[in-house]
């Protein structure tokens, strides 16, 4: 099984809309990801192997910390704002304070254009918010994203260390793209929506 | 080919005609650049969704709205489903149907929501036929080698 490094990356994504399931797989697959649709933010969370209690809920595997679930391994999650339940940001902030998950960059999409709430998202470290429809132009904008966190996973930590100072230059190096806005130390490779 | 030639023009003249009339939005045009050969079916199943969805949506507000005590909650979330996948595929007037009928919600106005309910069903319809259209004179052409 290995790092499987050099395979596609998987994408998690969370709609409660059927329609924009299927819009949002496709749009991931034409842009060769793999692709796991689930309905909320409950299953999200229950395939990242996050639960309140801590165990699995995953019958079949033993109890294995879940950054290393190789299959399952998760590169992006994107998710709607506005589910029933657990809304999009419920989940950021989950993902956000699980230290297992809280590498995975998570991206959020909302039918809404409200500034304070795009706001709120990425100081809770949303790498992207894209308003809905979403289209092929802004599936593009995530290659970046997922590039960075293949060097920062922390199944390769040596590496990762390594690696943090060469993407700490490349970061540097890319000041004027950056945002002056944020708040967070880390994702600082921003693009304003 | 003269056949194919003339069910190409009733098509292009069809599709433009939707889009003239606000039918539909570039979304549809998104819409169709994802279909290829790996998946031909694309827009058709996504259309399919959105009208199994649609149908729940306004049989569930027709419901929400006959209630003693009318939960303007719960119509406007179904309202804000139906505008969203209205949205997601294109489909315009349904759309701003739904932008407007939020409005009633806010107000709580139950005479208005209801007025809504009825356009939003009248959008709707025109809607279906317009695409069950679209996708017959597609695959006539289909048929006749086009």
């Amino acid at each position: 099984m290995g790092l499987a490094t050099e395979s596609q990356f998987h994408v998690l994504a969370v709609d409660d809309s059927i329609i924009d399931r299927k819009l949002i797989e496709r749009l991931l697959k034409t842009s060769s990801y793999q692709v796991t649709t689930v309905d909320s933010g409950t299953k999200a969370l229950e395939f990242l192997g996050l639960n309140d209690d801590d165990d699995l809920s995953n019958p079949n595997q033993p109890s294995v910390p879940p950054n290393i679930k190789q299959e399952l391994e998760v590169n992006l999650i994107i998710t709607d704002y506005c589910m029933p339940g657990m809304t999009g940001y419920d989940l950021l902030k989950k993902i956000k304070e699980s230290t297992s998950l809280r590498n995975i960059p998570v991206v959020i999409m909302s039918s809404e254009n409200v500034p304070s709430r795009i706001s709120r998202c990425l100081e809770e470290g949303a790498e992207e918010f894209f308003l809905k429809p979403v289209r092929l132009a802004d599936v593009n904008k995530l290659k970046p994203h997922l590039m960075k966190t293949k060097y920062e996973n922390p199944q390769n930590q040596e590496t990762a260390e390594v690696q943090q100072q060469s993407n700490n230059n490349k970061r540097k190096a890319r000041d004027d793209v950056l945002s002056p806005d944020r708040t967070r130390p880390r994702y600082t490779e921003l693009t304003v929506v | 080919m003269d056949g194919v030639a003339q069910l190409k023009k009733r098509l292009a003249d069809y599709t433009t005609s939707l889009y003239d009339e606000g039918y539909l939005d570039d979304q549809f045009v998104q819409l169709q650049q994802l279909q290829d050969e790996s998946n031909p079916e694309f827009v058709v199943e996504v259309v399919s969704l959105f009208f199994q969805d649609s149908q729940r949506l306004l049989s569930e507000l027709a419901k929400a709205l006959e209630q003693q005590s009318v939960d303007f909650r719960k119509v406007d979330a179904y309202v804000h489903q139906l505008k969203g996948s209205s949205s997601s595929i294109g489909a315009q007037r349904v759309q701003r149907a739904c932008i407007s009928f939020r409005n009633y919600c806010d107000d709580q106005n139950i005479e208005g929501c209801l007025k809504c309910l009825q356009q939003l069903k009248n959008e709707y319809s025109l809607m279906k036929n317009k695409l069950e259209t679209l996708f017959k004179l597609e695959q006539q052409l289909l048929e006749a080698g086009g």
